[in-house]
């Protein structure tokens, strides 16, 4: 016997804290006493985003959809939609007050602020299945490109569509094949750069491994457009499944003869092979990718020569990362006039973004260019995990800085991150709450660069080590204010000096946090305090010897064991030999174990 | 299938659409869609996978069900995440949906024609294909 | 043409040239580290930023093309201070033992802080602790003082085409290490010296014998020995650099002077034992040319052996080909074995009795000295030890010598004397041209009107020329520079397969680029200009010598006269002939 209704209410942490519950349950008791519960399914649901007008209220199949709902609210929704099966008008979301439009589930862009133009078919095809994709319009953009554009007219709908790379500078991607076709030389290349390697970025995993087939028709289409006839994804071996998906997907595309010799019964043949990256960070850098794909130790070299004009073997080259390449695959299907009214006037198009750290709602997002870091973080992604104080948010990996609550309704384009001492980078956004200490991040970020340096340049190998050092010194209670100078000093000449990008900008998470937390630097100096307790060398452990009652349940728990006294009597730490593990801290039931 | 020209990828593209906006997708009913990136994989979709096609078959529902894959739908602090399309049943997507919980998705949903609590996730955003 | 500012200072010059190269045409110098003008740009160490107009972005001079209307800031506040900060990041992990490095006044990273007026090193200092490497017994690899500029590794890759180093690890545990990270000398390293001579600091450089000699050349009593000397052509065009002289100024008279006050007993030099091999390897290619239809008297092109780094680098690289070889020692080794035999017997001193040094612009040499057991033909050690420029400069240095104003002396008979053929071995080019003009006399009887074969001059890689000798046609190809070999090879090698006629009869092969006057061995600073004017000191030399082919030097008709029978005979085939075997790449 099914039901007539769903009624699903919005239980998410916003939502729960504004009554949720108390409006579930009144529906239950509403449904009953109104003698209808065999009729509609009242459920609690995650959160839908959209959290200022919560709590939010959906009716399927109807498809209704109730914001700041009350629980007083309740008796009138079941009398209205299951008994008379109409809608409270009252209560729907309207776009605007005046023309009391109102919005149905079917809109829901209009209230969630997620725009997946990249993602478009990321947890809707079977990304084994080339006929799924086909049947999104798939290869209908390489179709275009093939028999009803010249190469220069692809250039032309890339310049109209406003797309920039993806890879972190923003270069503009029609700029890019248009001086590689312009590069003199027969035999050109197309290399898509999958080698993502921010710590807690993996937008393009998930966009291989969710839809590989339109990585693939962008990269043919590049081809058709600069007159390549080989193509190299270049991809972090430790993407197993992306790898796999993306053998499938060529092979596939191969039988149907939409790779390789005469393609689609035309002239352009294209052909593409998957070259599998160690790992190292640097080979993110696109020089040092192509010394990789060569053979040769990843290391980055000057430019100029450009790689669109001296690239792989000394190849004119286009080397796009995996969210530009899948752009151009939209654009060349929708248009760039349906493309370019997407985003801000300089940042066209949607960015994908990684949430990780301490947010609610960790995932991978797709929001237009010019969309809120607040927006994303607190809509999206359902604020801070605990409910606990939002305190930064790192953009752009090791390179980026921390962005802070004062700047969060800044709109994100490529412009107005660095502007703000960050940087778009490939898009993986860490969240930070109080309990972050920002120079022990600035640590983390800096101890990254040291390994992945490729210790080529001077400024880099050195620099980055010098500044963990002295990174490692403040956290440890021994930093002076002469280091906080050094380290500015030696942040400048490495951002300044470097070769490459990875030198250039691991100062950045430093310099930033500096310039945003001065003061907790100076506290660790000064103070020889770490306010978050994140650094364990500054954190004291001491026994409260008033609120002790002597249980001993801490000295139990201590694994050195430093603690002592006797039953009943106040307990001491020995501090000469504690190890800071808190383990007594979280033991003690009456808060005599102090932590500062 | 052979090389095609670009006649035989449009009727493709077109027999293939359709199939698509079907409900039923090779004579079936219930599609069970099961988000199997790397996300899903490491929470745990693949044991997801298999408790399903067990479950729907102990079930008796096999010759309806059609279970399937796809890449990440983003929502990857509730992983595992399967989407169900069933007749006379809103289409939704549960999250957190661990092989434990399996059996209870398969009696309530595709059995007892009911949503399960705590579990219903939204799809982020509208599909720019259907327009 | 591009149009450009420097500095404020207007310069034109050919589009491609870099900033650097631009600012010297107007003598602004931009401090440079890891640059040299032998390698492309390598842009590892931040020293050469500069900026373009407003922009505040740094840019390394080094690698980056002037553009049209660039106007080039090469000193501003924030130029200076970046370039000072990385110079101390540098020293950072750079030991402070100066007063004890083989570098010593001769280091550009010392240069370089001295010209910063670093004072004090504000970051505390980080030295890994690497040991040293001497397994080569040619060169030192002390990886401590590296300062990762890259110039070794990419000359020994591109330059030399050798692959012996490369850089292991990565961030601030970057270092350079025999690639494979074994010993050098266990791996494909041809001591060739190359990397020493290109290393700016004390990371790299030829094991320094100086000691050992001192204290042959200082012994008196039952145990001292007779201390000869040989003088390689390539030293006497390069040594006066150490003394400030220009490149190419020739000093041989005073150097003999200058080996005498150093207490040897007698000085010969290596010019004789070159006319020596020309009449040994100028045979062995007489004979296997004009049997070239047989093939018995072995396999054209017939390829000189002169150049041990080369020799070490055929038996690793291209074992195949050792039966074109030719089996000529060089002449060190023959003048090693001159010493021990015909001269020990002239002077009646017991071989065993004389210490033989030789003065090489090269490294290798020091590995060829004890190569194989034809290396000790006189049941000695021929060669006891080899110095290279760098180290007698050094000992003359110690010694007081006032090499510049010494009075000019003559070589001790009966190996000193010697012809331009001879002199000019040390120049790429200079056997072929040596051979053929001994070669030609050989096979016609007749001598050459014009004795100048100036196709096979120059730095260019690979030289090809064509001579006529009664209605035959001789075609000689030379190689200097490793990396410029490989084609060569192939190209014959092809020939072969395809069962067509080789391309060239002869091909004279050296390992450093100019071939020795710019030695692994030679001082430092070489660059093409340099390498020029040492080429321009040798064949002055030539032409100034009384006679220009080796078959004219008398002593050299009086030593087969009196010991040697003729060329090729069998005793000279026993001192003065060498075989060699395949060998793997690396050892282990």
């Amino acid at each position: 016997m099914a039901y007539k209704n769903f009624i699903l209410v919005c239980a998410g942490t916003g939502c729960e804290s504004s009554k949720a519950i108390e409006i579930y349950d009144s529906l239950i008791r509403e449904a009953e006493a109104q003698g209808v519960k065999n009729d509609v399914q009242v459920v609690k649901t995650g959160c839908f985003g959209f959290c200022e007008k919560g709590p939010i209220v959906k009716v399927m199949p109807s498809e209704s959809f109730y914001v700041e709902v009350k629980p007083e609210d309740a008796k009138e929704i079941i009398a209205e939609q299951v008994v008379k099966g109409r809608e409270v008008k009252r209560l729907l979301y309207k776009k605007d007050e005046k023309t009391a439009d109102t919005v149905k589930i079917e809109d829901i862009e209009f209230y969630q602020k997620q725009f997946r133009v990249v993602l478009r078919n990321c947890g809707v095809i079977n990304p084994e299945n080339i006929d799924e994709y086909i049947a999104r319009d798939g290869y209908s953009g390489l179709e275009r490109a093939l028999f009803k554009m010249k190469p220069a007219d692809v250039v032309s709908e890339l310049k109209a569509s406003g797309l920039r790379g993806r890879g972190g500078a923003g270069f503009p991607t029609w700029l890019k094949w248009d001086l590689t076709i312009k590069a003199p030389g027969e035999v050109k290349y197309v290399v898509c750069n999958a080698d993502e390697g921010d710590p807690g970025a993996y937008m393009n995993r998930s966009t291989i491994e969710g839809d590989p087939h339109s990585l693939i028709e962008a990269m043919t289409i590049c081809g058709y457009t600069i007159g390549a006839s080989t193509g190299y994804i270049y991809i972090r071996a430790e993407y197993p499944l992306a790898i796999e998906r993306l053998k499938i997907a060529i092979k596939q595309a191969k039988e149907y003869g939409l790779l390789g010799p005469k393609i689609l019964g035309s002239d352009f043949s294209f052909d593409l092979d998957i070259r599998l990256g160690a790992g190292a960070f640097v080979c993110g850098e696109e020089t040092a990718l192509l010394q990789s794909l060569e053979g040769k130790r990843g290391m980055p070299m000057p430019k100029p020569p450009f790689p669109a004009v001296q690239g792989l073997w000394k190849k004119p080259t286009v080397i796009n990362n995996v969210e530009t390449f899948v752009n151009v695959a939209v654009i060349m299907t929708k248009g760039a006039d349906w493309y370019s009214k997407i985003g801000t006037e300089k940042s066209k198009g949607t960015k994908t973004f990684a949430l990780t750290g301490k947010i609610a709602n960790s995932g991978l997002v797709e929001v237009p260019m010019g969309t809120k870091l607040r927006d994303i973080i607190f809509d999206i992604g359902g604020g801070i995990k605990g409910g606990r104080k939002f305190k930064g948010v790192q953009t752009g990996g090791p390179s980026g800085g921390i962005i802070t609550a004062e700047s969060l309704d800044e709109p994100i384009t490529y412009e107005s991150l660095t502007a703000l001492g960050s940087m778009m980078g490939s898009g993986g956004m860490i969240i930070m709450d109080e309990d972050d200490c920002v120079v022990d991040i600035a640590k983390f970020y800096m101890a990254f660069c040291v390994d992945e340096s490729c210790g080529k340049c001077a400024p880099c190998r050195i620099g980055t080590s010098q500044m963990h050092d002295l990174l490692e010194k403040i956290t440890t209670g021994n930093g002076t204010e002469d280091d906080l100078l050094k380290l500015e000093k030696i942040g400048k000449a490495m951002t300044k000096a470097s070769l490459c990008m990875l030198g250039g900008s691991a100062a950045n998470p430093t310099l930033s946090t500096i310039k945003h937390f001065r003061e907790e630097y100076l506290e660790h100096i000064r103070d020889h305090k770490c306010r978050s307790g994140k650094c364990k060398d500054l954190v004291v452990y001491s026994i409260d010897p008033v609120k002790c009652i002597g249980c001993g349940l801490c000295a139990r728990k201590c694994p050195v064991p430093c603690i002592a006294g006797e039953k009943k009597q106040a307990h001491v730490i020995d501090r000469s030999r504690c190890v800071k593990c808190g383990e007594c801290f979280k033991a003690c039931k009456f808060g005599a174990v102090v932590k500062n | 299938m052979a090389k095609m020209n670009l006649e035989q990828l449009r009727k493709l593209r077109e027999d293939k659409k359709q199939d698509l906006t079907r409900r039923e997708v090779e004579g079936k009913e219930i599609q069970v869609i099961v988000g199997m990136g790397t996300c899903g994989i490491a929470a745990g979709a693949k044991r997801t996978f298999d408790a399903i096609v067990d479950a729907v078959n102990a079930a008796g529902l096999g010759d309806q069900a059609i279970i399937r894959q796809t890449g990440c739908m983003g929502l990857c602090y509730v992983e595992p995440t399967v989407e169900v399309v069933a007749p006379g049943m809103p289409t939704v997507i549960y999250g957190k949906m661990t092989e434990g919980i399996v059996k209870d998705l398969v009696a309530k949903h595709l059995v007892g024609k009911k949503l399960l609590d705590d579990h219903i996730f939204d799809r982020p955003a509208a599909d720019i294909m259907k327009k | 043409m591009v149009n450009a500012k420097i500095n404020g200072i207007p310069v034109q010059v050919a589009e491609g040239t870099t900033i650097l190269e631009a600012a010297r045409k107007v003598e602004v110098k931009i401090p440079t580290l890891c640059a040299n003008d032998d390698l492309e740009p390598w842009a590892a160490c931040g020293i050469c930023v500069v900026k373009n107009g407003k922009s505040p972005k740094l840019i390394r001079a080094c690698c980056t093309p002037i553009d049209e209307g660039m106007d080039i800031v090469t000193n501003d506040a924030e130029l200076v201070s970046t370039r000072k900060t990385v110079i101390e990041l540098i020293l950072s992990t750079h030991p402070d033992d100066c007063l004890a490095c083989p570098r010593n006044q001769e280091c550009e990273l010392q240069r370089l802080a001295a010209e910063f007026g670093i004072r004090e090193q504000p970051f505390p200092k980080k030295i890994r602790g690497t040991p040293i490497d001497t397994s080569t017994g040619s060169l030192i690899l002390n990886p401590d003082k590296c300062i990762r500029c890259g110039r070794c590794v990419k000359v020994c890759q591109d330059m030399q085409n050798v692959w012996a180093i490369e850089f292991l690890g990565r961030g601030e545990k970057t270092r350079i290490a025999p690639a494979a990270d074994v010993k050098l000398g266990e791996g494909p390293c041809i001591k060739c010296g190359q990397c020493s001579a290109h290393c700016p600091v004390g990371a790299i450089y030829e094991n320094d014998q100086t000691a050992e000699v001192w204290e042959a050349l200082l012994k008196t009593g039952d145990d001292a020995k007779t201390c000869v000397v040989q003088i390689a052509p390539a030293v006497r065009v390069a040594l006066g650099e150490a003394f400030g002289c220009a490149p190419g100024t020739n000093l041989t008279k005073k150097i003999y002077t200058a080996l005498r006050r150093l207490g040897f007993d007698a000085i010969f030099d290596t010019n004789f034992a070159a006319d020596l091999t020309i009449m040994e390897e100028g045979t062995e290619f007489v004979k296997r040319f004009t049997n070239a239809a047989t093939g018995k008297e072995g396999p054209l092109p017939l390829i000189t052996s002169c150049c041990p780094a080369w020799v070490d680098y055929l038996e690793k690289y291209y074992g195949d080909m050792i039966p074109n070889f030719s089996t000529a020692k060089s002449p060190q080794q023959m003048m090693g074995a001159m010493i021990k035999t015909y001269y020990a017997g002239k002077t009646s001193l017991d071989p065993a009795k004389i210490y033989s040094v030789s003065i090489m612009p090269c490294t290798a040499k020091k590995y060829e000295n004890g190569r194989d057991k034809t290396m000790y033909s006189s049941g000695q050690k021929d060669v006891d030890v080899t110095l290279t420029t760098r180290e007698l400069a050094r000992m003359i240095k110690q010694a007081g010598i006032d090499l510049l104003n010494l009075p000019e002396s003559d070589p001790d008979s009966p190996m000193g004397p010697n012809t331009g053929a001879g002199v000019i071995f040390g120049a790429t080019g200079g056997v072929m041209e040596a051979a053929l003009r001994t070669a030609y006399t050989l096979i016609t009887g007749e001598d050459l009107k014009d004795v100048n074969f100036t196709g096979v001059r120059g730095l260019s890689g690979i030289k090809e020329a064509s001579i006529h000798i009664k209605g035959t046609e001789v075609r000689v190809a030379v190689a200097h520079q490793m990396g410029n070999i490989a084609q060569v090879l192939q190209m014959v090698k092809k020939a072969k397969a395809e069962g067509k006629d080789v391309p060239w009869h002869f091909i004279e092969v050296m390992a450093c680029r100019g071939g020795c006057i710019g030695g692994g061995g030679q001082p430092y600073g070489c660059t093409d200009e340099v390498r020029k004017m040492r080429i321009r000191g040798i064949y002055d030399a030539d032409e100034a010598s009384e006679y220009r082919c080796s078959h004219h030097n008398p002593l050299i008709k009086q030593i087969y006269a009196e010991f040697l029978e003729k060329p090729g005979s069998h005793k000279a085939h026993e001192l003065l002939h060498t075989h060699y075997e395949s060998k793997p790449l690396y050892l282990k």
